[in-house]
């Protein structure tokens, strides 16, 4: 393996346990690799914003390829009412010129605004709602294909159900009492196994974090130490993890050490 | 102190330290498990796999090296069995950290599609994957909403070069490629918002076929869309990319990665379990007095 991978990888385990170590307690190695993080993502935001964004979209139009600001002899000229649109979001930063910077807003919120509503109208309450009519119970395929089958007539009849108990647990015009409470009380049920099924996956989601980060420092021991034993990074791990957290105590130690003789 | 009282008070960090234990473990021990395949998958699967030689399919990546443990496995998947089947694929990625990530992926799966392969039973000869012939990375641009409908008008619009600089007219495989109309479908990886952009301001305006690609925080939300047929195929999670690399016959991160979940829930629901029970008999004492 050449040096220069080796020593990216071991970084890569050593940073992947300076922010596992955060589950002990709050420490300045966990601290280090978050602000390390932080750091290279905006630097590489930044330069990916001006080569991928600024560069392509804007000064390419307005310098025909010799120099940036030239852009009067530039075919696309118009392509200044935006740049100048850009640069006055800046005058915020001045309590005297801030007010300039509401004409950007405005022309953005205002294109945003038009664009969005219709479009968020048809995708998230006609469209949904048509699907919940039409598609209400389709009883040709009632008990579907099998397991859990989500296109089946008794999992339409259930999203139905459920839609409308849960609508009732949404509507207070009325005192929740009798059929009314009952069927209330369904939909919340209702919204409850959905809170559930969010859960569930939350859960997953958590633990593929952690099973990818034992894949990574797997690997890591397979490549870079020629681990024929995938028991190896038990230890590795091990070892890692209290390493990282000996560092952490023994600082902890110097600096009550350092408060207490000071205090004396 | 019985039991449950003293689980009411352990520490987190013992569960931390014991799941944790249990992963490793898992990890280290080889063995499979048995994985049932969702219609939501298939339906990408199959879409993806009916399409001819030549096709062109638009892979969306629209997530950072954060949500990598659940999506990358079916961005390798879905990509290799794009290559492989000599589809054309178009990238994007609207989220800022990565574009350096879609580049590193689509290098490692051409230098893997250089190999003869067999998948499902079919063997495939390994090829040479050309940038501007077989693919086009069109790289990062802010803003997603704005994006996605000006794709929909022409990909020249918000991207006038792509990833490398280079002017998409020059590229010989988006020379009839104009915008959506040209693309069989739009596949959408993503770990935020870009996915409801990707429905309302894409789907929704340009009726195109949209499949979804979610991280597991997110997948339980996007499931109307999927009875709504606005979208015609959903991936969840680490689970969704276990069930796809099942599907296309190429195991990888995510069907190992799956074993581990396995044990890993279990001893999450056993400590819900007993937390339970130790809060509803503590509640009990309470009562009592």
């Amino acid at each position: 393996m050449p040096m220069g991978t080796f020593l990216w990888t071991t970084l890569g385990a050593f940073l992947t346990l300076c922010i596992f170590s955060f589950l002990y307690r709050d420490n300045p190695l966990y601290k280090f690799a978050e602000h390390l993080m932080v750091g290279v993502s905006a630097g590489y935001f930044v330069i990916l914003l001006w080569h991928n964004g600024l560069v392509p979209n804007l000064f390419s139009f307005l310098s025909d390829g010799h120099f940036y600001f030239l852009w009067l002899d530039a075919k696309s000229w118009w392509y200044i009412f935006p740049a100048v649109l850009g640069v006055m979001m800046w005058t915020r930063f001045s309590r005297k010129w801030a007010w300039i910077s509401r004409w950007p807003i405005a022309i953005y919120i205002g294109i945003g605004t038009g664009i969005t509503i219709p479009l968020v109208m048809r995708t998230s309450i006609n469209l949904q709602l048509y699907a919940s009519i039409r598609k209400a119970i389709d009883w040709g395929n009632f008990f579907g294909s099998g397991y859990l089958d989500s296109t089946a007539g008794y999992s339409q009849a259930l999203i139905f159900v459920g839609v409308i108990a849960a609508l009732f647990y949404f509507f207070f015009s009325k005192e929740h009492t009798g059929l009314f409470n009952g069927v209330a009380k369904f939909g919340i049920g209702i919204l409850m196994i959905g809170f559930g099924a969010s859960f569930g996956y939350t859960v997953m989601g958590r633990i593929s974090l952690f099973v990818q980060r034992i894949q990574a420092i797997g690997n890591w021991t397979a490549t870079s130490w020629h681990a024929t034993s995938s028991y190896l990074i038990i230890w590795i791990l091990i070892i890692g993890i209290f390493v990282v957290l000996s560092i952490y105590e023994f600082i902890q130690y110097m600096n009550r050490r350092g408060a207490a003789q000071s205090g004396s | 102190m019985n039991i449950f009282d003293r689980l009411m008070t352990l520490d987190r960090r013992w569960v931390f330290l014991f799941v944790a234990l249990v992963c490793v473990i898992t990890y280290a021990i080889p063995f499979t498990i048995k994985l049932n395949k969702s219609p939501e998958v298939k339906a990408v699967y199959n879409f993806i796999d009916t399409l001819k030689p030549n096709d062109v399919i638009f892979v969306a990546v629209d997530y950072d090296p954060s949500s990598l443990a659940e999506l990358h496995p079916m961005f390798y998947a879905i990509v290799e069995q794009a290559f492989r089947k000599h589809l054309k694929v178009i990238f994007s990625a609207l989220s800022q950290n990565g574009p350096a990530m879609v580049d590193q992926v689509i290098k490692a799966v051409a230098d893997s599609v250089k190999q003869d392969g067999t998948y499902n039973g079919v063997f495939y000869k390994g090829r040479q994957i050309e940038d501007g012939v077989d693919y086009t990375f069109l790289g990062y641009k802010p803003y997603p909403a704005l994006i996605i409908l000006a794709m929909g008008q022409d990909f020249r619009i918000p991207f006038p070069t792509d990833y490398y600089g280079k002017p998409l007219d020059s590229l010989p495989m988006m020379r009839n490629i104009r915008n959506y109309d040209q693309v069989k479908c739009v596949v959408e990886l993503s770990s935020g918002s870009s996915s409801d952009m990707w429905i309302t301001y894409g789907q929704s305006r340009y009726n195109f076929p949209l499949a979804l690609g979610l991280t597991g925080v997110m997948s339980a939300d996007y499931y109307p869309y999927l009875n709504s047929g606005q979208v015609f195929g959903i991936m969840g999670g680490l689970l969704g990319a276990a069930q796809y690399e099942a599907l296309a016959d190429n195991p990888g991160e995510a069907l190992d990665g799956m074993r581990i979940q396995v044990y890993a829930h279990l001893v999450i629901i056993i400590f819900i379990i007993m937390g339970n029970i130790g809060f509803i008999l503590a509640r009990r004492k309470a009562r009592k007095g």
